[in-house]
């Protein structure tokens, strides 16, 4: 048994590439225990990838590291044991039922009382009288539960979920995520990987990754305060007509609309407020400082990364 | 009417034009398919062409000599010379008679009698016994024919005899284990080998394939199984669904066409089920290599037609060329219906049995080891 720790995940340097395309690129990322940790990042920014390498089903080009003090390079195995890997598809036997999915799962990790835990797991996902259900017959969300459930039943101590709420609707999204810090409470780690802002507010932390690069990470509040960016709200009509006047004006890094205001960034403080100011001297538009969203942030870091590697 | 004058129009030709498009751009990038396209015709033109002959020629025999003579040297000679028959053994006991035709190391066995020279120059019409394997009729009928001449040109050049007119000796062919040539006591046992091959390879061809494309395989390997116990919990469960075919045909081949079973019935299930996991460790193994459902089941197709017909359940084996012989030797198929046949038709035993059980071990351990270590344990 490896060094207990309070450091779950701690990787250097990983790299992988396929058929020559690098898709995860030197990132590095330490994951305290029993936090949940939000993995964020555009389509196709290596996520995924860098999941699968933690828990040993890719191995890296280069760069090492522990999971849950467990060499990923060597001690897959032992990962396997101890970590729950929630796929981004659904990968349950849709043509085996609820009961007979957790039976399955509960019998190849070993645990004593295979049917017993399946049963007690049902009632913890309030499936009780759906357990004789094909999984192909349940609806995203339940599936999405019954995945989870699946992965916490043999009481690891990581969880890596990829996209778990992709396509769920928004209730069954904020009940999953009321799961996921109860569980976190009860001392797991969990890394998980998404798209949705709001989730990323509900994490503890937060990594942002583009292009196979590790942008930032912290709080949401570290991440918002280290992008050093000026944000203003401007209200008005004809709102639109503003955005294209100040798209790609220097000084102005993001401009987008927000509801019925716009959102108006940039990284230079003085910048930002000289290429505003012919705008401001109106009456037509009403302007006021904003703190940036974590969506401003994250937009302005993809589009500055995208200038460096591309 | 009106899908004459769709066919009419020029919205039809445009989408039919865009689908046939489509299609050949899928069909350039499934590079299994496309070998199948070249490969099934030119292996079907060069085993139907080059390796099948139903006339088999060169058919091992073995002889036993009772007497040395001249007369019988003469005989033999005369018999080798009809091309159906090539003398690979010579045999010294009558045990060893009967032990080279049960073991299937020869088709036909001749024996010379003692005191056949003489008896033939007194004229008194001695036999020449020569037992067959009919197992297979179509093997050994054409070769029995050419037998019947024998007896009247053998000895047309031998001097010091007596009046030629007639036969000087007659010979006694008996036709074992199938007297009546009856073609059903042959193709039952040969279809359980057949059937299951079929069966067995597609259960388990498929059985990786569809967890990888279903996306299941990703969790699976997430999870403490090693690869070694996937393929077992997998293999387990086929061998009693084979074991069941088998028991079902071999079942109504009794009871409907009287085909007996001579062997032990429990050499037959033992050995009945190391054929079954020999065809299911191969299935995996293609299951494995792969990339997905469709060419898993290519796979099976390609690996099957020469099953069909190399192994001697269509077309007899001891009349292909050697080359095809040593592809045959490397089927499963082939193995299997000596294994049966010999069981069923002649009584045979472990004994005579025990290269064709090597073999289907060897096979098996083969297709096991590319399994396991061509299972991708990550999905790098």
């Amino acid at each position: 048994m490896a060094v207990q720790s309070d450091i779950a995940i701690d990787v250097h340097g990983l790299t992988k590439s396929f058929d020559g395309r690098v898709v995860v690129r030197d990132l590095s990322m330490q994951v305290k225990r029993g936090t949940i940790y939000g993995f964020l990042g555009p389509n196709g920014s290596g996520k995924t990838t860098t999941i699968r390498m933690l828990c040993g089903l890719l191995t890296p080009d280069s760069g090492e590291g522990t999971c849950l003090g467990y060499d990923i390079r060597t001690e897959a195995d032992e990962i396997k044991r101890h970590v729950g890997y929630m796929t981004q598809r659904f990968s349950l036997y849709q043509d085996l039922s609820v009961r007979e999915n957790l039976e399955f799962v509960a019998r190849i990790y070993g645990l004593n009382a295979p049917v017993k835990s399946a049963k007690e797991m049902i009632a913890r996902l309030g499936l009780t009288g759906r357990e004789e259900q094909l999984a192909a017959q349940l609806s995203g969300g339940w599936k999405q539960r019954l995945a989870l459930g699946a992965c916490t039943l043999p009481s690891p101590q990581l969880l890596l979920l990829d996209e778990p709420t992709a396509g769920v609707d928004p209730k069954a999204r904020r009940e999953f995520w009321n799961e996921i810090h109860a569980l976190a409470n009860d001392g797991l780690t969990v890394l998980v990987s998404t798209h949705y802002m709001d989730e990323a507010e509900r994490c503890h932390e937060i990594a942002y990754i583009a292009y196979g690069e590790l942008l930032t990470h912290g709080t949401v509040e570290q991440v918002v305060e280290q992008s050093n960016l000026t944000t203003y709200n401007v209200g008005g009509d004809d709102l639109q007509k503003l955005l294209q006047a100040l798209e790609g004006k220097p000084g102005i890094d993001m401009v987008a609309p927000f509801g019925a205001s716009l959102h108006v960034s940039g990284r230079d403080e003085k910048k930002l407020e000289a290429a505003i100011k012919p705008f401001r001297d109106g009456k037509k538009y009403n302007w006021s400082r904003a703190e940036p969203s974590l969506e401003d942030v994250f937009i302005e870091l993809m589009n500055r990364s995208k200038d460096n590697f591309r | 009417m009106s899908w004459l004058g769709r066919i009419g129009s020029s919205g039809f030709w445009r989408r039919a034009k865009a689908m046939l498009v489509k299609e050949f751009i899928q069909l350039r990038r499934d590079r299994v398919s496309f070998a199948m396209i070249v490969m099934i015709p030119i292996m079907q033109l060069i085993l139907f062409g080059y390796a099948i002959n139903t006339t088999p020629r060169n058919l091992p025999t073995a002889v036993l000599l009772q007497e040395t003579s001249d007369v019988g040297r003469t005989i033999l000679a005369a018999i080798e010379r009809t091309g159906y028959f090539k003398i690979t053994h010579r045999l010294a006991s009558v045990e060893e008679f009967d032990r080279v035709l049960a073991s299937g190391e020869v088709l036909f066995a001749i024996e010379i009698p003692a005191g056949f020279e003489r008896a033939l120059r007194r004229g008194d019409m001695p036999a020449l016994l020569v037992a067959a394997d009919a197992t297979d009729p179509v093997g050994s009928s054409s070769a029995l024919g050419a037998l019947n001449r024998i007896a009247q040109v053998a000895l047309i050049n031998e001097r010091m005899l007596p009046d030629q007119t007639q036969p000087l000796f007659e010979i006694r062919a008996h036709a074992r284990y199938n007297p009546a040539a009856s073609s059903s006591l042959n193709i039952v046992p040969g279809l359980v080998g057949t059937i299951l091959t079929m069966t067995m390879l597609i259960f388990t061809a498929l059985s990786v394939t569809r967890e990888v494309e279903r996306g299941t395989m990703e969790s699976l390997l997430s999870m403490p199984i090693s690869p070694l116990e996937i393929m077992v919990g997998k293999i387990i469960p086929y061998i009693m669904v084979g074991f069941t075919q088998a028991a079902l045909i071999i079942g109504f081949g009794v009871l409907l066409f009287g085909v007996p079973i001579l062997g032990s019935l429990l050499l037959l299930a033992l050995l009945s089920t190391l054929f079954i996991a020999t065809n299911l460790s191969i299935g995996y193994s293609f299951s494995t290599v792969a990339q997905n459902q469709l060419q898993a089941i290519q796979m099976t197709f390609m690996f099957f037609l020469p099953n069909i017909l190399l192994s001697g359940f269509m077309f007899p084996f001891a009349g292909m060329p050697v080359w095809a012989q040593w592809v045959g030797e490397a089927l499963p198929l082939t193995h299997y219906l000596r294994i049966v046949r010999s069981i069923m038709l002649k009584g045979s035993g472990f004994i005579d049995l025990q290269y064709e059980v090597l073999a289907l071990f060897a096979l098996m351990l083969v297709a096991m080891t590319i399994a396991v270590t061509r299972f991708r344990r990550t999905l790098d």
